[in-house]
């Protein structure tokens, strides 16, 4: 009985210092006013206002707004745990599968509200496409891993048809030079480059408007990852992208805009070139310049 | 001296054993703060390294020494009775007598007469237990403290006692997964040899093709129903057509209650369905059994009068309905398992692409979890057909050889309780025939492993 009682004192000193750095995290050093640099895009083809997110009690998104232009690629950095997947995740609805899990306000796509209840989250999905951290090839062939997303949404009326639109994603992944001969083979005997370019092939093949990348590289080898930075900056000529990141230098080399994320507020915003040249807000500068993060 | 004494004294040295080779360790190493050495393991590797050798060679000679003991003084015992005594008795007499005597010298009532032959060999008896007990303790306690002496000797700070314990450790372990194999063979063996006795009596291909079962033999010459009958087939038959039945109640019920509570039920739903669903594993098949005889056979024989269809009191149907509830917890715990074990990430993966849910559970996670899905149902039936009490008392002792599930039919499982209840003669083909029903069972459940290994393997490449 004795050292369970220390035990829990010991606990509740663990909270108490856990509690008192998170106030020090967000008073003296972080106060969040709002958004440095310019939100809006000239062409938006998603634009997001006053988002918040919540699991259970806990706020994971305060207030967040940002457009999406069509055609450009946006890159979304910041620390772990700034709330920079779980935004991506709101645009194509991916957080109703989290239970628990609440989204309030404003995502538009081509101005019509994909929260709002007559919208349907199936077709929503095939506009907006997502591709994930992890390779996560479906355990079929590579061949049907492609096929998949047509098929369920009858895109495609005869074989022959269906046949052209899975060699036609996969050139577009810059895969089918690779597996053209083996298309029956099982899409996990892929290395990992080429699972990632095979997920990419598989949701470009239900050609969506928009594709969500989270942190598509972060298993993946330098040279399979210049690969898909490669096919990256092809894609933004048919899509319009946006792509969370861990490396900087990745997110300056494929965005063309970028925010900086911060405990679950966007603190910055702004081209790619200026933000990584000339940052204004003072945290985006210490974390582009390698002080945290 | 009573051989648990002597193992109290074993236990005793063995613990002095690591005690000292403890002491030794941080002796040849020095005192602490100015060490001469340094020790190739931590000190408890050289107390435990001192332990294992006085501990393992003496329990070995205790065991091999209790083993052999009987035998010896047996032995030494009849050599000592005169040689025209046991020429008078036969061999089958000599077991008799010499079972008298081991009576005679615990005190014990005996069958025959106790002459002074007797006496003087039961005397005989004891003393050379007696001596045998004292002489295991002598060479047990020597071996023992020899064991820690050696040690002692060999201990140096470069002594690698870490890696010559784990290597002992090691091949304990060997030893006791070779125990499970042995005992398997062992088995296997035991009814091996019965089954051949059975087969010199009954022809095999009688046994494995004949069409007709009915057991009895005669005791008189003048008895009904003299001749046996050993044909397999309708046993079989009745097991099959009992564990297909169980398995189209089991399979979709487990396979879709695994995939609600896996895929759609929320936490709470899901945390208490799936304890209830599995109580109905913990039910002995006793009760499923008691269920089977008194409730579901007679509601099932008058469902079928109403619709004018003749049941059987003891009929198939029954048996492998409640067989099948029986089963549904493997299938559906199994599963249940499996499809969780199926990554969010496929999952994800497919919602991303926009499948609906329906589509996700069908499309890609049960295809993913199919090696274990396949797997849990293989098991199921080896289950079902190995399944002895709800049989017996549900399906009833008939052996007609049919299809249809309103009959009663009897079981391979059912025969062998049936033939072996009750006070049973060993040597004739009515008893032999139950080992023989028990190699074929088993031969039949061993290959549907060994086709589910195949089968989950064979999904298994094709999948991962």
């Amino acid at each position: 009985m004795e050292t369970l009682a220390v035990n829990e004192a010991a606990l509740e000193a663990l909270d108490q210092t856990v509690e008192i750095t998170a106030d020090e995290m967000d008073k003296p050093e972080f106060k969040f006013d709002k958004t440095v640099g310019s939100i809006h895009s000239e062409n938006p083809r998603m634009v997001m206002r006053n988002v918040n997110v919540h699991y259970g009690e806990k706020q994971a998104i305060h207030d967040v707004s940002l457009d999406i232009g069509a055609n450009e690629v946006i890159a979304m950095i910041g620390p772990s745990g700034c709330g920079k997947s779980t935004f991506l995740r709101c645009m194509n609805r991916m957080n109703d599968t989290i239970e628990n899990c609440t989204v309030s306000g404003d995502i538009k796509l081509d101005d019509v509200n994909i929260y709002d209840k007559k919208q349907d989250v199936v077709t929503l999905r095939a506009r907006v496409g997502m591709v994930f951290q992890k390779p996560n090839p479906f355990p079929k062939s590579i061949y049907e891993n492609v096929a998949y997303g047509p098929r369920i949404h009858g895109l495609a009326g005869s074989k022959a048809q269906l046949d052209e639109i899975v060699r036609n994603s996969l050139e577009r992944a810059g895969l089918w030079s690779e597996v053209k001969d083996r298309l029956d083979a099982p899409g996990t005997s892929l290395s990992g480059g080429q699972q990632q370019r095979l997920c990419i092939a598989r949701t470009i093949a239900v050609s969506p408007e928009v594709i969500l990348m989270d942190e598509p590289c972060s298993a993946l080898d330098p040279i399979a990852t210049a690969k898909i930075e490669e096919l990256i900056d092809e894609l933004r000529q048919n899509f319009t992208i946006a792509i969370v990141t861990h490396s900087m230098q990745q997110a300056a080399r494929v965005s063309q805009r970028t925010a900086y994320f911060h405990l679950g507020y966007l603190v910055e915003v702004g081209e790619t070139s200026n933000l990584f040249t000339n940052p204004s807000h003072k945290l985006t500068e210490d974390y582009i310049t390698g002080r945290f993060g | 001296m009573q051989i648990s004494t002597l193992l109290l004294i074993l236990s005793l040295i063995v613990l002095g054993a690591y005690y000292l080779g403890l002491r030794r360790s941080l002796q040849v190493a020095g005192r602490p703060g100015k060490r001469k050495h340094t020790l190739h393991s931590l000190p408890s590797y050289y107390g435990l390294l001192a332990a294992l050798w006085s501990g393992i060679p003496a329990a070995l000679i205790i065991v091999f020494w209790v083993a052999a003991q009987n035998t010896v003084i047996t032995r030494l015992v009849v050599d000592a009775l005169p040689p025209e005594y046991i020429a008078s008795v036969g061999a089958d007499e000599l077991t008799l007598v010499i079972n008298d005597i081991k009576n005679l010298a615990s005190g014990n009532i005996i069958s025959g007469q106790s002459g002074p032959m007797m006496q003087a060999a039961a005397e005989r008896y004891l003393h050379l237990q007696s001596i045998s007990r004292l002489a295991l303790a002598m060479v047990v306690i020597a071996l023992a403290i020899a064991g820690m002496a050696v040690i002692w000797w060999r201990i140096t700070p470069g002594l690698r006692a870490r890696n010559q314990v784990e290597a002992i450790i090691k091949a304990a372990l060997i030893l006791c997964s070779t125990i499970a194999i042995l005992t398997t063979i062992g088995i296997v063996l035991s009814v091996l040899f019965e089954s051949i006795r059975f087969f010199k009596m009954v022809p095999f291909t009688e046994f494995a093709f004949g069409l007709d079962w009915s057991p009895q033999i005669a005791i008189r010459a003048d008895q009904q129903a003299s001749s046996g009958a050993f044909g397999v087939i309708p046993l079989f038959a009745g097991t099959l057509l009992i564990s297909t039945i169980a398995m189209i109640v089991a399979v979709p019920i487990g396979l879709m209650s695994a995939i609600y509570l896996s895929e759609y039920a929320d936490k709470k739903v899901r945390a208490i369905a799936k304890p209830l669903l599995e109580v109905l594993a913990g039910i002995p098949t006793v009760v499923y059994g008691v269920f089977a005889a008194l409730t579901v056979a007679p509601f099932v024989r008058e469902s079928g009068e109403w619709i004018g269809l003749s049941v059987a009191s003891e009929s198939a149907l029954a048996a492998g309905l409640v067989m099948g509830i029986m089963i549904i917890p493997f299938i559906s715990s199994l599963s249940d398992d499996v499809i969780n074990s199926v990554p969010q990430s496929l999952r994800d993966g497919a919602y991303g692409l926009g499948a609906t849910r329906s589509e996700t559970i069908k499309q890609v996670v049960i295809p993913a979890a199919l090696p274990g899905i396949v797997g849990g149902i293989l098991l199921a039936v080896s289950r079902a057909i190995g399944e002895t009490m709800i049989v017996v008392m549900a399906a009833g002792l008939a052996a007609n050889l049919t299809a249809n599930p309103l009959e009663a039919v009897t079981t391979v499982t059912v025969q062998i309780v049936t033939l072996l209840v009750g006070d049973q003669e060993f040597d004739s083909a009515k008893t032999l025939a139950a080992f023989a029903l028990g190699l074929l069972l088993f031969i039949v459940t061993l290959c549907l492993n060994v086709i589910a290994l195949h089968v989950v393997r064979r999904y298994r490449e094709q999948y991962e």
